[in-house]
């Protein structure tokens, strides 16, 4: 690397990539850069450790998605076999164009970015970029994905002025501008279950067929009970899903949110790392037990979605995904460890409120952590306010 | 009576190369000596001698523009060598070549008679230059109004030492120090005291006993717990050795000039204590005592984390009584550094092993570890700050020159120093002790 050095600095031939080629040193090597003012000594971690410890998080997540869909795929041409490999590698297959996608775009703004600015590529992306196929139905076209990859990268992160200073989760906006902006192609029947085969592999699944999620199949199950909403979970091929299948996740869903299991074992990698604060954590899973509970004591035919259990309603759609790597985002969540604890209990509770008396909006957690970016300042303002009222008043005594 | 203190928050850094308060102390005499200005922030120096001048130990080299009667004093008797001077003429140090010759004298019958005296005893003879004022961290100003006086009676900054214990002199000094300052201030005059360490109760001073890693040691740290300063309030912050200083001048009219560093740190091959002068030349307190290994060293007069980087011809630098070594670290090429999980890494992440290897020192070097960020992760200055403080929200308001948000959000209690564990531990390397001095600086030219 330090052979091809001349060439990237400033009036050398490829000048115009320097960003790009710090991006890679740096990526590369530990940087040599020594402190020169403060503290001699610094603690290891930086933010690329800390970034590549939640890629690594959502690993278990996006593997078993893969695994998912293929398995759904196989469900829906009807198969009565399912070849572990097979399912693991046509769900590679179907997702791999997506994450290139979305790395395309989103990194190739990000460098441009830098290199106007002529700042080091951050590496805040990283994240963003392997959240937002896992967070979007298998069947998005890529150029939907790309245009809604661009529109946050630029407008949500980068207007603000890049990594650390955006508002909103740059992943949750491409996610609903794809819902605002595409809704056909983000809700019903046809799009979270991928239905061409690939390279050979799978089948063309039957005209007709319905792939629903579990939250799409309750507005229109007419519920009038508790019984009645649960007898009416099927999965693709009719079979009925019970609560440990939703907790498995091998039902419809987005790509990566549909195993509480593999989410958990991605929280217990945030939380025992340090990296995302089980403050919030724990309290939107507070928040949402909280709301469900409310919800499904004054249950009424009216909201169907109102007779779905606690558990339920935690391993259902995107909640436990959105829990764990969406509102823990510590950029766009509260920094007060007061506020953290307001901030996860309000995404809980709102979460669930949208679902529950929503029907248009099965997928309540994704509003409700970008509502709650929203607040999440003021929060922090009202917890600042009483540290400062407590100084003053210290002072007046 | 005492006061009762136990911190939670903080982190003790252990790092290779401590020296212990039981070994021999080596004494090492410096050929020169060197008085700094930059040590004394807020003291705007003003030449007393000129280059070949005679001088005495405790004899003025330097004085405050704005109060004449404060000065900064020899710390050897000698002929004054060179007024180094930097850009614009400012002065930079004043070198003292070591001669023979015995210390000034000061006239120390009338110093306790009374406020005045006492001030004016203190900012002669140098001593009133080696505390410090809160809020601003910097020298206190020669009309100050002291609410309280703090000591700090032990350090917790990594391989720093304590004293093993105290003499009857020693007391018998320090009581005179606490007697003398209690003629500045209306309030009380607090010193602080590890538990179960060996400084007996003082006579005149409040004691405060304080338990928890570091920064218990630091004056910020008690002050926040016992009164914090609020706005329109400044207290006196010295530390022990000053104290001794302050009554030993007080009994016997000598400011005592010597002292004793812990040559620490990786890069020493036998840590020790050396004794030797305040200001004394970093080659004779070292003294081939820096390991010969090709590496490039970091010299630093002070502790890793507050300390002032001195080149190997630099100067022992106030008020530190310490030098560490260690390896600069910018000759080292490490293949992503960030995907490592050796546990001779250093930190408080627990995504890397060496965190849970509690009683294992480090070998840390100088290196950054990683490039500079926007603030992005959230609470981690929050963990090793032990003060009712937003720290996050507070570096804000000076980083956007928020005057008012500054003085709501506790400038006033804080200096550099109660900030530097929170930029070791710092995720995004920002420059949190030099944002908080530009901020303090800032504050204090509007508001004059």
């Amino acid at each position: 690397m330090d052979k091809a050095r001349p060439a990237f600095e400033p009036g050398g031939k490829l000048s115009a990539f320097r960003s790009v080629y710090d991006g890679m040193d740096t990526f590369l090597f530990t940087p040599r850069e020594t402190s020169r003012s403060g503290v001699h000594i610094h603690d290891s971690m930086d933010s690329k450790r800390a970034m590549i410890i939640v890629v690594l998080s959502l690993l278990p997540c996006l593997v078993f998605g893969m695994y998912n869909c293929g398995y759904q795929h196989w469900l829906a041409c009807g198969a009565t076999e399912f070849p572990f490999w097979g399912l693991l590698l046509y769900g590679f297959l179907a997702i791999l164009p997506s994450i290139v996608v979305t790395y395309l775009v989103g990194l190739g703004i990000e460098f441009a970015v830098a290199q106007m600015r002529g700042e080091e590529i951050q590496e805040g992306f990283l994240v963003t970029g392997i959240l937002i196929p896992m967070i979007c139905p298998i069947e998005t076209p890529l150029w939907m994905i790309a245009v809604a990859t661009a529109f946050s990268v630029i407008f949500v992160k980068e207007v603000f002025g890049g990594t650390g200073y955006n508002i909103f989760n740059v992943a949750l906006v491409t996610r609903a501008f794809l819902f605002f902006a595409y809704p056909a192609k983000m809700s019903g029947d046809g799009v979270f279950v991928s239905l061409g085969s690939m390279l050979g592999l799978g089948g063309q699944a039957p005209d007709g067929f319905t792939g629903a999620t579990p939250l799409g199949q309750i507005a229109v199950s007419g519920a009038r009970s508790a019984s009645d909403l649960s007898a009416a979970f099927s999965d693709v091929a009719g079979n009925h899903i019970d609560l440990w299948h939703m907790f498995l996740g091998l039902i419809p869903g987005s790509f990566g949110e549909t195993s509480t299991l593999c989410i958990l074992v991605g929280a217990l990698i945030l939380l025992l790392t340090g990296i995302a604060s089980w403050r919030v954590i724990l309290s939107v899973f507070a928040g949402g037990a909280v709301m469900a509970l409310v919800a499904n004591w004054f249950a009424t035919p009216t909201y169907p979605a109102s007779f779905l259990s606690v558990g339920e309603q935690l391993c259902l759609g995107g909640f436990a995904f959105a829990a764990v790597f969406m509102a823990s985002d510590p950029v766009t969540s509260c920094r007060t460890n007061v506020g953290k604890y307001v901030y996860g209990f309000l995404v809980g509770v709102v979460a669930i409120l949208i679902r529950t008396y929503n029907n248009g909006y099965p997928e309540g957690a994704m509003l409700a952590v970008l509502l709650m970016n929203a607040l999440a300042p003021l929060i922090d303002y009202c917890v600042v306010e009483a540290n400062v009222r407590r100084r003053l008043a210290r002072a007046k005594s | 009576m005492s006061i009762g203190i136990k911190i939670k928050k903080g982190l003790d850094i252990n790092i290779k190369g401590a020296a212990a308060s039981q070994d021999a102390i080596v004494e090492r005499r410096s050929a020169t000596a060197a008085v700094c200005p930059d040590d004394f922030p807020g003291f705007v120096p003003k030449v007393e001698i000129r280059e070949g001048d005679a001088v005495k130990a405790g004899a003025p080299l330097l004085r405050d523009k704005n109060y004449p009667g404060i000065k900064l004093v020899s710390p050897v008797s000698g002929v004054v060598k060179s007024v180094v001077r930097g850009e614009r003429r400012k002065i930079e140090r004043v070198v003292v070549e070591t001669g023979d010759g015995g210390p000034s004298r000061l006239d120390n019958g009338r110093a306790a008679a009374d406020a005045a005296a006492a001030r004016e005893f203190l900012q002669l003879s140098g001593l009133w230059a080696m505390t410090r004022q809160r809020p601003y961290d910097i020298v206190p100003l020669g009309d100050a109004e002291f609410r309280d006086i703090f000591v700090s009676g032990f350090d917790t900054a990594p391989l720093a030492v304590n004293p093993a214990g105290f003499t009857a002199g020693d007391v018998k000094a320090l009581e005179a120090g606490v007697k003398l300052l209690s003629l500045l201030t209306s309030g009380k005059v607090y010193v602080s005291r590890r538990q179960g360490e060996m400084l007996p109760d003082l006579a005149g001073a409040e004691m405060v006993d304080i338990e928890g890693p570091h920064p218990s040691g630091n004056v910020g740290t008690m002050i926040a717990a016992v009164k914090p300063v609020n706005k329109g309030e400044t207290v006196m912050c010295l530390d022990l050795p000053t104290l001794r200083r302050v009554g030993t001048a007080v009994l016997t009219g000598i400011v005592p000039m010597n002292t004793v560093v812990a040559l620490t740190g990786s890069e020493v091959t036998e840590p020790k204590l050396v004794k030797t002068v305040v200001g004394a030349e970093i080659a004779a307190i070292t003294d081939g005592d820096i390991a010969d290994d090709h590496r490039h060293h970091r010299l630093i007069s002070g502790n890793v984390l507050t300390g002032v980087k001195v080149e190997a011809d630099g100067y022992l630098r106030w008020p530190y009584r310490q030098v560490t070594v260690i390896p600069e670290g910018d000759d080292v090429d490490e293949f992503m550094g960030w995907a490592s999980l050796s546990p001779k890494k250093l930190s408080t992440s627990r995504s890397f092993p060496g965190h849970f290897l509690f009683k294992k020192a480090f070998t840390p070097d100088a290196r950054l570890n990683g490039g500079r960020r926007a603030m992005i992760m959230s609470g981690e200055y929050d963990k090793v700050m032990p003060m009712d403080i937003l720290p996050e929200y507070l570096v804000k308001a000076i980083l956007a020159r928020d005057i008012d948000r500054m003085e709501q959000l506790g400038i006033y209690e804080v200096a550099p120093e109660d900030f530097a564990l929170a930029e070791f531990a710092d995720t995004s390397k920002l420059e949190l002790q030099k944002i908080v001095r530009e901020g303090l600086d800032y504050l204090r030219k509007e508001l004059s």
